[in-house]
């Protein structure tokens, strides 16, 4: 494809396969602090800025009660009391001060959302929480002042591509995929929220496009998620594309639930889940089991740590889901993005290094041993196979504990998480402790490469095609060899979901996938087309790979049918 | 001046949800309502119709408040106004 006729396309990392055309909407720019000390402009008198600020806070109000009545569940009342801080009295009230007092409207809300914000931060929990809707309030009502884009993801008439610095969990959390048909990020990594949650709705996603964001509101753009394009002005190749992706997306839906290869190697392809509704979405999708129960749900946006009984309730709703099947359960993984009031310390200067995983047993002991016992009881009277692994295990010993404390549990079937390079190098040892392990490569690559996850700036070392990651998975798979009992080694990282990666890591001898449902169907497709001795030989040009990006394209050029399915 | 005693039913405290329940109500009544922790100064006395007020209060489960109104049918519509507070408005 040549574009010397035209604006040269902006380049990042695909993360999310999928060729669309579509118009752009950018995400405003968050709203800027108004001036310390900004007065009220000389033409206007005191008492038009209150009207004003009446107005604007009248009409926030309105628009978070409509969007109150399209959510549901606790985002509905979450977005109630949101609207009715709004026009709070005692908000406006103190706004109207600094105003009489000579401030702007915009910088009286300011102030005042603060002092009452300070407030909620003193009583903390659940309460300091709220202070993050107070300040979304805030920012609302300056936007609507200056008369600009209200913050947050743009609300449209139509579908559009989605274009951003980049995307925190709270604005995906409103992402409407019947609104949103592609994502495009000027930062972030191939490992970013974004990348992850675009996965997970199937939308085509490209990040670290740098200059991305200056793309005009409006403008029609053709969004490759696979090559990591987006051209401005489409032509007709584009179109064309576009066209065949469509078709070719369509027929890429269906998985008959049986992973493996050409010649009949079983590779099993399991689902990422974190909940029964997912579980029910995964097994309709075929799944063969769970590989990855994310258990956070159960835990997050709470101030204390869920009952037993709550706790067997949500686990039972997942086994439930697949009878006679495989679930692998992990305990819970907070700290570093995912942090938990009551069990990790937000205060750490390097998180993702920090307290998190397993090691909030350390510091917060308890919690780990009633997960267990919660499991177990969930487990008891379920038809299905229930695993149960730890996050973050670091050493041998570690993984010996953790053992001790499902055996003490009455659970038969303990493994480990490898996402720490040194569980990689002594897995023989750690296997000679628990019956499984388990890839997170979306960690082991930032541990192995020194690589913050979420910095659009390192997207390339964060690549999970990186030689030395795929080399340490290879030392994983050997040091289940050498331990001998034949102890499986699964991966349950997001490069399970790549079809490429699928079948090297297929090669380097993983037993089992397990990936966002969207997944699986092009996966499958794509095993099926090589022989494990063809995958054996794709894994060793992958890692005799100079770099990632070479063992990527040495991979794919020797893969004709991920152009044939536009993967 | 009319004031009645109520001890806060919901378990989570007066959060969110039974704040903006309590202030909505407040807001539909025609006399002005203050919310105030029991052993608070009248002075102290805060705006029942202010969600933020609500919260910053930071009434547990157990508390007791004080509401008070002044005016024609303050007393029937304190009366009211309690029977939500005294109702888990979590359970709902």
């Amino acid at each position: 494809m040549t574009f010397t006729d035209r604006a040269v396309p902006f380049t990042g990392v695909g993360v999310s396969p999928g060729r669309v055309l579509g118009t752009v909407r950018q995400m405003p720019a968050p709203v800027s602090e108004p001036p310390a000390g900004e007065r009220l402009a000389a033409s206007t008198s005191a008492d038009d800025a209150v009207a004003a600020l009446r107005a604007a806070s009248k009409a926030v109000q309105a628009e978070l009660k409509s969007r109150a009545e399209r959510a549901h569940g606790d985002a509905k009342a979450v977005l109630e009391a949101t609207a009715q801080m709004a026009t709070d009295s005692m908000l406006i009230k103190s706004a109207v001060k600094h105003i009489n007092a000579g401030l702007s409207a915009e910088r009286a809300i300011w102030e005042a959302s603060a002092s009452v914000a300070e407030m909620l931060l003193n009583l903390g929990g659940y309460m300091a929480e709220r202070a993050t809707d107070l300040f979304d309030v805030r920012s609302r009502i300056v936007a609507e002042l200056r008369g600009v884009a209200a913050p947050g993801i743009p609300a449209s008439a139509t579908p559009f591509i989605l274009v951003a610095e980049d995307l925190a969990p709270a604005d995906t959390a409103t992402l409407d995929p019947a609104q949103v048909i592609a994502l495009v990020t000027s930062g972030g990594g191939p490992q970013s929220h974004t990348a992850i949650i675009a996965r997970a709705l199937g939308l085509p996603a490209v990040v670290a496009a740098v200059g991305a964001d200056g793309i005009a509101d409006g403008a029609e753009v053709y969004v490759d998620g696979t090559a990591g394009t987006v051209v401005v002005d489409p032509g007709a190749e584009e179109v064309a594309a576009a066209d065949a992706w469509a078709t070719t997306a369509s027929r890429l839906v269906d998985f008959d639930g049986n992973g493996r290869t050409a010649d009949g190697h079983l590779v099993p392809l399991l689902a990422n889940v974190g909940g029964a509704k997912d579980a029910v979405k995964a097994a309709a999708a075929g799944a063969q089991g769970v590989g990855l129960l994310r258990t956070e749900f159960c835990f997050l946006g709470r101030d204390s740590e869920p009952s037993i009984t709550e706790q067997v309730e949500a686990y039972r709703g997942v086994f439930d889901a697949f009878p006679d099947k495989k679930v692998v359960v992990r305990t819970l993984d907070a700290g570093a993005d995912k942090p938990l009031p009551f069990l990790t310390d937000a205060t750490e200067p390097n998180p993702a290094l920090g307290v998190r995983g397993y090691r909030t047993d350390w510091t917060t002991p308890g919690v780990l041993e009633r997960q267990l016992a919660a499991i177990a009881t969930a487990a008891e009277g379920s038809t299905c196979q229930v695993w149960v692994m730890a996050p973050m295990i670091a050493t041998v010993e570690e993984a010996a504990h953790f053992a001790s404390m499902c055996a003490a549990a009455g659970l038969t079937t303990p493994g480990v998480m490898v996402e720490v390079p040194s569980a990689a190098l002594r897995s023989e040892f750690i296997l000679g402790h628990v019956e499984f392990a388990s890839l997170g490569t979306n960690d082991l690559t930032q541990y192995t490469m020194a690589a913050d996850r979420q910095l659009g700036p390192l997207a390339a070392l964060n690549s999970p095609w990186q030689p030395a990651v795929l080399q340490l998975i290879g030392m994983t798979v050997a040091g289940a060899v050498a331990e001998g009992h034949d102890k499986p080694v699964g991966v349950c990282g997001e490069a399970a979901a790549d079809p490429a990666l699928a079948v090297v890591l297929t090669g380097l001898g993983v037993s089992t996938l397990s990936m966002t449902p969207r997944a699986l169907a092009a996966v499958a497709a794509v095993l099926a087309s090589v022989t494990l001795d063809q995958a054996k030989h794709l894994a060793q040009l992958a890692l005799a790979a100079p770099s990632a990006a070479a063992a990527k394209e040495r991979v794919r050029s020797e893969l004709p049918i991920l152009a044939e399915l536009g993967l | 001046m009319f004031e009645r005693k109520v001890i806060i039913a919901s378990r989570v405290g007066l959060h969110a949800r039974p704040a903006a329940i309590f202030a909505d109500a407040v807001g539909r009544v025609p006399v002005e309502v203050t919310i105030a922790m029991d052993a608070e100064p009248v002075d102290d006395a805060m705006d029942a119709s202010s969600i933020l007020s609500l919260m910053s209060l930071g009434a547990a489960h157990g508390d007791v408040v004080v509401l008070r109104a002044e005016g024609a049918g303050a007393d029937e519509v304190l009366e009211s106004l309690a029977k939500i507070l005294e109702t888990d408005l979590d359970a709902e």
